[in-house]
């Protein structure tokens, strides 16, 4: 039974209002559908239980116009983004608003091909990923050739291009024929603190697929929120990690589903907040089919006021027997104010698996910062060389050198500003 | 070189260090035995500049400069070396990583330049070697998974990179086979000289078979309760501390 509709806030209202002004878009029968699901249920507050610790509807005071197409002047200054991004892999493909720009791009490596298109209808149970459906003008699809190895990474970067407040709307396919092997990585760059993005990832592997899939987060978008829909048919492995740092509202979701026996799936993610940010990892895996096998491992770095938070269910569907599934979140706290909340459960319908889960939050240890002082280095370089090794440990399950390097980059520019700030408040 | 007035110390309000003075003169090894829970590791801590001691009076002093006011690595920039009774591990940081974070912070203390990595590597090289530690355990993260006996080697191996001043030895003996007694003895033996001084704290005779101490001291409850010559560790080997009106723990 449907709880009554609370009256739609202001964000809703506006939201429906861009929707309809899509006339063409608004038309299209699996659009109308998935803003239907949006709006049957309006933005996530707390009492929805994968929203329990961000209160959307709450935060969002209200939603940004919507991005225009980008202009001349919006794919120079996306030029200018891109000169100044180091390039990953052996092809780069761009959007641009949540528009596919082939011309700012590469052309796809052999046994990919890439397309903008209308998406495919993924009838996604969570409000924010129907939002995504329903509104995205564009959508990136790359698809891999079954049996087709791709030589060395791809990079799709999502540029937020643009003067001002505004949404942003992308939609991205990543389809692994059967036997193919890939690794993709999407780099979301560009967004100040006046851009709401709200992206869509969907991942397919198809019998034996192979991929390795990086997020990295790391501008200033006031909201970020992304979903992964993820799905495994049988044999097929996947590698998903996602690095965050920075934006002020961000929350990535990842529903996972291993629908073929032998399916693999290892999660992994560093996030880093500080100031009074807010970052929000929230998994579902759900093992359909028997023998899956299933890794989360999740750390953060939680400084200053910041808020991190780390939901992740694992299911056990009936016929999954012989599941083999292991959770785990890591969070270290840098002030009496960080906060982490952090939920690993379990629900498990058969009864021949091995399942188990761990959250730990604890504080740098005091006794190695002693240690290493003792030595001679400053307290601050010590702290720094201890969340430095623990965001690395995170990292290492990129399992990719050049890949790692690049967030151990990340990680070390991060730890570095950090220390700069204490310095000037010093 | 270092001298301590008169400490008192204490820790959740309980008193450790009641009265405690000792002087080590530059070129001195002094030995200091005493039962267990007596407040040897917590002289070395304080020393050293562990947070969390209270210490209600007395002074620590390097060369003539007090030390309590300084953060540990501040007094480690100085010279002051603290071998650990049970070394911290460090998951994550690779040894060698940790081994130039240390040389080098103690190098810009001193408004010296960085070593260049070969440089660096050679003095590493040369000191494993001496040591007898395997160059492929300093690949490894900081002491985890380190036997006993082989965190033990490390600190030494520590001592001899950063060449400090004065340098305290909390049981370094501990965990030690007996070639590794014999090899990091000589490793301490080596940086012996005119200028600089040494604690060595140890349960056994053993150890300053070793490493010949000028002086011996005996503490107990806190405070120093008999200093001697060499003959005094011997003593203490036959008789335990009954003649200190203290029952070994
Ligand atoms: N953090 C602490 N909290 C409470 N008591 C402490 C703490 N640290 C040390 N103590 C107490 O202080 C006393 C002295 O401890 P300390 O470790 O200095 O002894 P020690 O002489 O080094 O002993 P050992 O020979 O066993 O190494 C002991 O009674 C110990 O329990
Ligand atoms: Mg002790």
């Amino acid at each position: 039974m449907a709880a009554p509709a609370p009256s739609r806030s202001t964000a809703e209202a506006t939201l429906a209002r861009q929707f309809a002004a899509l006339k063409a878009l608004a038309a299209t029968p699996g659009r109308a559908a998935a803003f239907a699901r949006f709006a049957a249920s309006g933005l996530p507050t707390r009492r929805i239980e994968a929203w329990h610790y961000t209160d959307l509807r709450a935060a969002m005071t209200d939603a940004a116009p919507l991005a225009p197409a980008p202009d001349g002047a919006a794919i120079e200054a996306a030029r200018a983004l891109l000169a100044a991004h180091d390039k990953i892999g052996v092809a780069r493909l761009v959007t641009v608003n949540g528009r596919f720009a082939p011309e700012l791009g590469d052309a796809p490596p052999d046994g990919a091909a890439v397309a903008g298109r209308e998406a495919r209808a993924t009838e996604a149970r969570d409000a924010m990923a129907s939002l995504v459906e329903a509104m995205s003008p564009d959508s990136l699809t790359v698809e891999i050739a079954a049996g087709a190895e791709i030589a060395g990474p791809i990079e799709i970067v999502h540029l937020a291009v643009g003067e001002g407040a505004f949404s942003l709307y992308s939609w991205t396919e990543i389809a692994l024929g059967a036997g193919a092997r890939a690794t993709v990585v999407e780099t979301f760059l560009g967004a100040t603190p006046a851009v709401q993005r709200h992206a869509a990832t969907t991942v397919r592997l198809a019998r034996g697929g192979w991929l390795k899939h990086v997020a990295a987060i790391g501008d200033e978008a006031e909201l970020h929120l992304e979903s992964q829909l993820i799905d495994l048919e049988a044999e097929a492995e996947l590698n998903a990690f996602g690095f965050v740092s920075g934006g002020a509202l961000n929350r990535r979701q990842i529903f996972a589903r291993l629908a073929g026996a032998d399916a693999k799936i290892a999660l992994g993610g560093l996030a880093l907040i500080e100031g009074t940010r807010r970052a929000d990892t929230t998994l579902e895996v759900v093992h359909v089919a028997p023998r899956g096998f299933s890794r989360e491992f999740y750390r953060a770095i939680v400084a200053d006021e910041a808020v991190g938070v780390f939901q992740g269910k694992i299911m056990v569907a009936p016929g999954a027997q012989k599941t083999d599934g292991a959770m785990k979140s890591q969070a270290v706290l840098l002030s009496p104010q960080a906060q982490m909340n952090a939920k690993p459960e379990l629900e498990i319908f058969a009864d021949d698996v091995i399942c188990g889960h761990g959250a730990t939050v604890a504080s740098i240890d005091p006794e190695m910062i002693f240690y290493l002082q003792s030595r001679g280095i400053p307290k601050e370089e010590a702290e720094a060389m201890l969340l430095d090794a623990f965001g690395a440990e995170a990292i290492a399950k990129v399992d990719d050198d050049a890949l790692a390097e690049g967030l151990r980059a990340r990680l070390a520019a991060w730890l570095a500003g950090r220390n700069l700030r204490t310095e000037a408040n010093a | 070189m270092l001298e301590v007035k008169d400490l008192h110390v204490s820790i959740h309000g309980k008193t450790i260090l009641d009265g405690l003075s000792l002087a080590v003169k530059p070129g001195e090894v002094a030995a200091i035995m005493g039962p267990n829970g007596s407040g040897k590791s917590t002289l070395s801590y304080v020393i050293a500049g562990k947070p969390g001691y209270e210490v209600t009076s007395g002074e620590v002093l390097l060369d003539g400069e007090n030390l309590l006011d300084l953060p540990a690595d501040e007094r480690a920039r100085k010279g002051v070396f603290l071998a650990f009774q049970y070394p911290i591990e460090i998951p994550g940081v690779a040894t060698m990583t940790f081994l130039k974070a240390s040389l080098n912070a103690q190098r810009r203390g001193r408004g010296e330049a960085d070593l260049t990595t070969p440089e660096f590597m050679r003095r590493v090289r040369e000191a494993s070697q001496r040591l007898k530690v395997d160059q492929e355990m300093l690949r490894r993260p900081l002491n985890v998974g380190f036997s006993g006996g082989e965190k033990k080697r490390i600190e030494i191996l520590q001592m001899t990179l950063l060449n400090p001043r004065f340098a305290v030895l909390d049981e370094t003996d501990s965990g030690l086979d007996i070639d590794a007694l014999r090899i990091v003895s000589e490793g301490v033996n080596a940086l012996r000289d005119p200028t600089r001084g040494f604690l060595v704290i140890t349960h056994y005779q053993r150890l300053l078979d070793h490493i010949k101490p000028d002086v011996v001291h005996v503490m107990a409850k806190g405070r120093i309760v008999a200093s001697g010559g060499p003959e005094l560790a011997l003593e203490l080997e036959k008789n335990g501390y009954r003649d200190y009106a203290v029952e070994a723990a």
